[in-house]
């Protein structure tokens, strides 16, 4: 049944590119709600979500082997749970594109498709294939509907997604060489040589982390963030650097858990750098929406370090840190990039604050509130359980990395606030605030789903618990 | 073997050659000749298709493998008119000519020669056809006589051609004597017996250098541009993919065939005294070709170098050896037959209204033709390799074929070299697509629909819609490979 | 019970935000009148004669990490909640509100009802950090001139140090394997938190690490000398209702947190650095007291002495040996006295900030010199805040004596050299105050005050019950005792032996 979250996104994309125009965004809309409430039936369908269950597996590729094989457990039903909402939200943050809206639909829903794929399949061959998917809308997204420095942003990110894609293809071939088939549930039964993981490993791993945003590989995400239309950046930063890390969990570290174990201390150094660095880069920018940029490879940043505690709980806290990031991110560039931008015309901060926003527009001023205080990891928001789980799971093995990591939380407080002043609460109050179109109701809508997701997720965080920690348990290559 | 035996093993190729006359005839009895030919020639083709399907045995052999009939070569023969059969469509649009007649009579003969390129075991007839076919796409890629360039460029495939053609025949005639036979099946004999003594060798290089001419590998490259960029438009679309894939099938024939080793059985491993020669050619040829590529402002000559970074892709999976590797090498080269295909004809309709094939002259093709752009999106896609387009299989197929071969260092290394080369390819195919889809050309007032008749938009969306499906599909088209190889 | 306290909270909050203009703090009040009922409500429930927590409110939350939903009150916290049924209904009355500041206060209610009754310390944290954007709101957007350096320095002092406790507790959790403050006291009465900690990664450090991040933390909250910086400017730049309920409420947390947090988990720690913890609430109120001698600015001077009373607190827990020593009649002392004293100094400092207010609002300024003769042109008004700071003061008679006369008590039997140095402060507290006071009342009117109005009919009725209560709890302040007596015998004979206070009517 949630296999149909992909064949729905992708019949609808199809069908968005060659209906009349006014229909283009009614048929996204529908498409995406429709995806999202079958990812969160299939979420509290009761079951097992600790193993990896069959869901459709037939021959496809004969000649190599390939089966067309989908499966999903907790981990996978959570994040296309994440998909779901960031996915709807999006198409509501676009509902005032007026150039070309049957492209930016088509592009827009197969990102969508592509990423329930990438989390359904369990099959190499399948989950490269939704992998690469991927990367061409996105170059067309940020090349066709995006601002600052689109083509060099747009031609850079692509090109750093299809290096770390050709690094994973390399892998997963030597992978099949070696193991002899594509298949994940065989694959996982194999044990492969120690010295074969110490290289196939990083190289797995370096292609995944690109497109999740580790240091140093990351600068192709700020500038892409920034370049990216509204819903582009909601997509990228929320769903589709989740499918590196999602590609590190699932089947780095599920197959060569000896070759992670030998590099697991790197990758923790390497996430920490991410979370510090970024943040306190993103102290420094004038643009509001590289700040954002910049808090997502921070946030990232804690996803990597809870894979590379190799506990249970750490594991379980990057998994959690996916999906609140997801939906935090969101929130943070729809406000920046539909509820300011089309405004102000300016994203500069200096210009923002003798604007006087928090007269002009409350509601936005309000959400980005809310947003910054779940991005900062107030309790209360998903981010707060997500970051304390994977500092309980941290201190273990990297206690003095945990203490860098509170210095980094504090940062990630003051930029954060820093950028809410100057946005929101910079200037006198007796300036005349700036005359702005009302909020439409479509972005009251968006920006009201990512905060119920965010407060549900941050207040009763059990569903998602209940999830994660059986799939995460049953990888017996972790310690509790 | 009485001569109807002898006429039911050729029927195809037979068809092809009484169309050819037919149509020259057909061009000295009508002056309407123009309008009758096409359909003609067409048929021609599809009655060639049916002989292949109905008329030839599944398994036969003739004259000590001079002819050669398996499931393999009929497959190939099929593709190879399914190609020819859109170059003729290709060639409607004829305005470089005043003698399309003798045009499609040519094209028809070429075929010929590329069926009794992949028909065969036989050194000797492997020539002929080499030969047949050469000559024929020289006379096609200098057919318009008014355009200069078109000349200098025919004349320079000749030039180069005929080295290349030479060379071959020296090295055929130097494994010819050290083997004492023409058929591959006896040369593979003595190369299992005998050790490599260096006449032997040199015909081996000598022979290898005249394929890489035909396939535009690189050093031997150099023809290519020239030839893409000004032939007229269907010779340059058959020289992109029939030549090609006629010529893939015939060195994997050699290189699998004739220069087996000991073990003696089909297509298995060998003792790989070719090998380092054909992969330095292959890396040359990706990096030099991707490289190349970066610079040029022409569609057509930036295809050409594309196409030598692909001829390097493909040599991967002949160097894999063995039955996999050579079912990606056929895989990859007919989907890149096809692609190439649908993209000479995007650029023709484009050329035709926009009077020139620059890069420049496809500024926002999107707005003028949706279906041009998607269709000619898709086929640059396909190129680069990336999914849903068969190129993306192709490409996967080829490194798995490398890397599960013996031969896993220089496979890493070579796979590295074209997953970069990739990369840089990439690079140029977005800049291309960027100009289609996003920029805005100056004039805005002025970007009419291009007016195409609905035989060349079916076409097209037929190419397209046949990579997007074999590129989700896959096995369509591999498990038919790999069935015929057996 | 308490939940539902809570909820009414909250729910107040959202209605605020939604209601019409003009409304917002008439709902607000009515939400606070009906959090007073409830926090009355959950008084007469109350069993003082019983010792251990009441009305506890349990659920499972997230079992995952340990964390549970967890509400109950003792003596000490139904104190608290009283303490701010009341201050807060009094800083809704003090100026003027649109929604946005109604419902931030709102939360901030919330959060601090919250704080103070929850036990188990994730879900302390959510409640001490929700306080902490809407406080960083109401100053950074209705504050005073210099209100950004304010907000953003309190927020990021605030931050810090509740990062530090994050840090430190989630030691303890791994180490100990529970969050709940129970289940730690009985760890650590056993013997056994200090071995637990010992035996993590870092060794014995690790111990003093954790520590060191929970003392950090509620330090920064009190303010204790040396993380007080901020507050000088975060209560003078607030507004007025904003400072009253700082002042009067929030600071509390800090001292409650070491009350509840701190005192039970590391008894041994406080022995060891028993001097040099007395050496900083010393200098606290010593330094704050001569500081606030120093200011002109009115707000800040109240805002120095706030340090100063609440230092006293400081003394005196830092005074209570839990390990060594055996003055358990001085250690009752003292611990009432911190209680009492919190009380009082809520209730006094939030009407010291709402008379400034009025002053400030009359004359648009709030410097000492600006001021002169007052008790010519509002002689109820100079009454009333005389009354005030008097109480702050420590006059007997009036609330603030029998805090500080219980602390001094306390602390001269524990710490005799501390507990005099620290009268010092009292001294220059007495000195400082009685300095305003001629300032401000006495003396010929000055010029710039004669448009001085008296209080209106309705700051009248707004002072009185306050006021009433200062007198009622200086003179029979038996109705408080009441309540703590039990839990403060209870810390104070029982000590580090046994926290049964927690663990006695405790169902598992």
């Amino acid at each position: 049944m949630i296999a149909w979250t992909i064949y729905l996104t992708f019949l609808g994309a199809i069908a968005a590119l060659l209906l009349p125009r006014a229909y283009a965004r009614c048929v996204a809309l529908g498409t995406t709600v429709a995806g999202c409430l079958l990812a969160v039936s299939a979420f509290f369908e009761a079951g097992d979500f600790g193993t990896l269950h069959t869901i459709v597996r037939v021959p496809w590729i004969v000649p190599l082997g390939i089966e067309y094989h989908l499966a999903a457990d907790g981990i996978s039903l959570t994040m296309v749970l994440l998909t779901g909402i960031v996915a709807v939200s999006a198409v509501l943050f676009s509902w005032n594109v007026r150039e070309r809206e049957n492209e930016f639909f088509f592009w827009l829903l197969l990102v969508v498709g592509g990423s329930y794929g990438v989390f359904l399949s369990a099959d190499l061959f399948l989950f490269l294939l939704f992998y690469e998917l991927v990367i061409v809308p996105k170059y067309f997204l940020i090349a066709t509907w995006g601002s600052t420095n689109k083509a060099y942003a747009a031609m850079k990110l692509t090109l750093y997604s299809f290096l770390g894609g050709a690094l994973v293809l390399i892998a997963f071939v030597a992978t099949y060489v070696a193991g002899g088939s594509f298949d994940l549930h065989v694959l996982s039964q194999v044990h492969f040589m120690p010295q074969f993981q110490a290289w196939v490993f990083p190289v797995m791993f370096l292609g995944f982390s690109v497109l999740a945003g580790m240091w140093p590989l990351h600068t192709w995400a700020p500038t892409g963030h920034v370049a990216a239309p509204t819903a582009g950046s909601m997509l990228l930063a929320g769903i589709v650097m989740k499918l590196g890390a999602y590609g590190v969990l699932r089947i780095a570290m599920n197959l060569f858990p000896e070759g992670f174990q030998m590099w697991r201390y790197p990758i923790a150094l390497l996430a920490v750098m991410g979370i510090v660095y970024a943040a306190a880069v993103a102290l420094r920018q004038r643009d509001l929406k590289f700040v954002i940029g910049y808090s997502s490879v921070s946030h990232m940043g804690f996803v990597l370090l809870g894979l590379a505690t190799a506990q249970a709980l750490g594991v379980a806290g990057a998994v959690l840190q996916m999906f609140s990031h997801g939906i935090i991110a969101g929130l943070l560039f729809a406000v920046v990039g539909r509820m300011i931008y089309p405004r102000t015309h300016t994203r500069f901060l200096d210009e923002l604050a003798g604007m006087n926003l928090s007269r002009a527009i409350p509601f936005a001023a309000c959400v980005f509130a809310v947003a910054s205080a779940a991005s900062m990891g107030i309790p209360g928001f998903s981010g707060f359980v997500a970051e304390i789980t994977i500092l309980l799971g941290a201190w273990r093995d990297y206690p003095l990395l945990v203490i860098i990591t509170g210095a980094g939380m504090v940062l990630t407080a003051a930029f954060t606030l820093r950028a809410f002043s100057l946005a929101f609460l910079g200037g006198k109050a007796e300036s005349t605030p700036l005359k702005c179109d009302p909020i439409t109701p479509a972005e009251k809508w968006g920006a009201a789903l990512l905060i119920v997701a965010t407060l549900a997720a941050g207040l009763y965080p059990k569903p998602l618990f209940d999830h994660i920690m059986p799939a995460v348990l049953s990888m017996h290559w972790l310690k509790p | 073997m009485n001569y109807l035996e002898l006429l039911r093993l050729i029927s195809p190729e037979a068809v092809i050659v009484i169309t050819a006359l037919a149509l020259l005839g057909l061009q000295f009895i009508t002056p309407r000749a123009r309008d009758f030919c096409f359909p003609k020639a067409a048929l021609g083709i599809v009655a060639a298709i049916l002989c292949v399907k109905f008329v030839l045995p599944a398994n036969a052999t003739l004259c000590g493998g001079m002819i050669v009939i398996t499931p393999l070569t009929s497959l190939f023969k099929i593709i190879i008119l399914l190609l020819a059969f859109f170059t003729v469509l290709l060639a409607r649009d004829n305005s470089f000519t005043r003698h399309p007649c003798e045009y499609l009579a040519i094209i028809l003969f070429a075929t010929v020669g590329l069926m009794l390129l992949v028909g065969s075991q036989e050194l000797l007839m492997i020539f002929i056809g080499l030969e047949l076919t050469g000559l024929s796409l020289y006379i096609l890629t200098a057919f318009n006589k008014s355009d200069i360039l078109a000349v200098e460029a025919g004349l320079k495939y000749f030039l180069f051609g005929s080295t290349a053609s030479a060379f071959t025949l020296f090295g055929i005639s130097l494994i010819y004597g050290m083997c004492g036979s023409t058929g591959l099946e006896e040369i593979s004999h003595r190369f299992s017996t005998e050790s490599a003594q260096p006449l032997l060798i040199a015909g081996v290089v000598m022979t290898l250098a005249g394929f890489a001419f035909k396939i535009a590998a690189a050093p031997f490259h150099l023809w290519a541009a020239d030839t893409y960029q000004v032939a007229p438009i269907p010779s340059a679309a058959f020289i992109a993919s029939g030549s090609k894939v006629a010529s893939f099938f015939v060195l994997g024939n050699i290189l699998l065939v004739g220069f087996r080793s000991a073990d003696g059985a089909m297509w298995q491993r060998f003792d790989p005294a070719w090998f380092p020669l054909v992969a330095i050619v292959a890396a040359l040829s990706i990096i030099v070709g991707n490289v190349v590529a970066l610079a040029q402002r022409n569609l057509r000559r930036l295809l050409a170098y594309s196409a030598v970074a692909h001829a390097g892709y493909t040599l991967l999976g002949l160097l894999a050896t063995g039955a996999e590797g050579f079912a990606a090498t056929l895989f990859y080269t007919t989907i890149y037959a096809f692609t190439l295909v649908g993209a000479f004809g995007v650029i023709a309709l484009v050329r035709r209204e926009t009077g020139g094939d620059d890069i420049a002259n496809f500024t926002g093709l999107v707005k003028r033709s949706p279906l041009l752009a998607a269709c000619m999106g898709i086929f640059l896609l396909s190129l680069a390799g990336l999914p849903p387009f068969a190129g993306f299989f192709g490409k996967f197929y080829l490194f798995t074929a490398i890397l599960h071969s013996g031969e896993s260092h220089a496979g890493r290394f070579l796979v590295t070299i074209a997953l970069a080369g990739s990369l840089v390819s990439l690079y140029y195919y977005l800049s291309v697509l960027r100009v289609i889809f996003v920029d805005q050309s100056p004039e805005e007032a002025k970007t009419p629909a291009i007016q195409m008749d609905a035989i060349q938009r079916i076409t097209l969306a037929i190419l397209g819609l046949a990579i997007v499906i074999l590129g989700i599909f896959p096995d369509l088209l591999a498990a038919l490979i790999t069935n015929a190889l057996g | 019970m308490i939940t539902l306290l809570i909820l009414v909270t909250l729910t107040g909050a959202v209605a605020v935000s939604v209601a019409p203009r003009g409304m917002a703090r008439l709902l607000a009040l009515i939400f606070n009148a009906a959090t007073l009922l409830l926090a009355l409500g959950l008084w007469r429930g109350f069993d003082p004669m019983t010792g251990g927590l009441q009305m506890i409110d349990r659920h499972e939350w997230i079992p995952a990490i340990g964390a549970q939903y967890l509400l109950g009150v003792d003596g000490l916290s139904l104190l608290l909640v009283l303490l701010t049924s009341l201050v807060f209904p009094f800083a809704f009355l003090a100026q003027k509100a649109d929604r946005t500041f109604c419902s931030l206060m709102l939360i901030m209610q919330a959060s601090l009802y919250g704080t103070f009754t929850t036990q188990n310390f994730v879900l302390w944290f959510l409640f001490y950090e929700m306080s902490l954007i809407p406080a960083f709101l109401l100053i950074k957007i209705w504050g005073g001139a210099n209100r950004d350096r304010a907000a953003m320095k309190f927020f990021v002092y605030t931050f810090l140090g509740s990062v530090g406790m994050l840090l430190s507790f989630l030691v303890i959790y791994r180490s100990s394997g529970t969050f709940d403050f129970a289940k730690l006291a009985q760890t650590n009465v056993q013997g056994r938190l200090m071995d637990v900690l010992g035996n993590s990664t870092l060794g014995f450090l690790a111990v003093w690490l954790v520590f060191a991040g929970i003392f950090v933390g509620l330090a920064v909250k009190i303010p204790l000398f040396p993380f007080h910086t901020w507050q000088p400017d975060a209560y003078s730049e607030a507004p007025t209702g904003v400072s009253m309920v700082m002042s009067g409420v929030l600071s509390k947390m800090g001292v409650y947190g070491f009350i509840r947090l701190l005192l039970p988990l590391f008894p041994h720690q406080f022995h060891v650095l028993g001097p040099w913890l007395l050496t900083l609430a010393v200098c606290s109120i010593v330094f704050s007291s001569l500081a606030a001698w120093a200011q002109t600015d009115l707000k800040r001077m109240v805002a120095y002495l706030s340090i100063t009373h609440l230092g006293y607190c400081m003394l005196a827990i830092f005074a209570i040996d839990p390990v060594g020593s055996n003055a358990h009649v001085d250690d009752t002392a003292a611990l009432s006295g911190v209680f009492i004293q919190l009380v009082s100094h809520g209730i006094t400092a939030a009407l010291l900030f709402y008379y400034i207010g009025l002053m400030e609002e009359r004359r648009g300024k709030r410097g000492i010199a600006d001021f002169g003769g007052l008790m010519q042109c509002a002689p109820l008004f100079c009454g009333w805040m005389g009354l005030a700071l008097f109480s702050f003061l420590g006059l007997p008679g009036l609330n603030g004596f029998i805090g500080e006369f219980l602390i001094f008590k306390g602390s001269f039997g524990l710490a005799p050299v501390a507990g005099t140095v620290a009268v010092i402060g009292l001294l220059v507290t007495a000195i400082v105050l009685l300095r305003a006071i001629q300032a401000l009342f006495s003396g010929p009117v000055a010029k710039s005050c004669e448009g001085f109005h008296e209080l209106t009919m309705r700051e009248n009725w707004i002072v009185l019950p306050f006021s009433l209560l200062v007198l009622w709890t200086g003179i029979a302040p038996g109705f408080l005792f009441h309540v703590i007596n039990i839990t403060v015998v209870q810390m104070a004979y029982y000590g580090a032996d046994a926290l049964q206070f927690m663990t006695a009517q405790f169902p598992r």
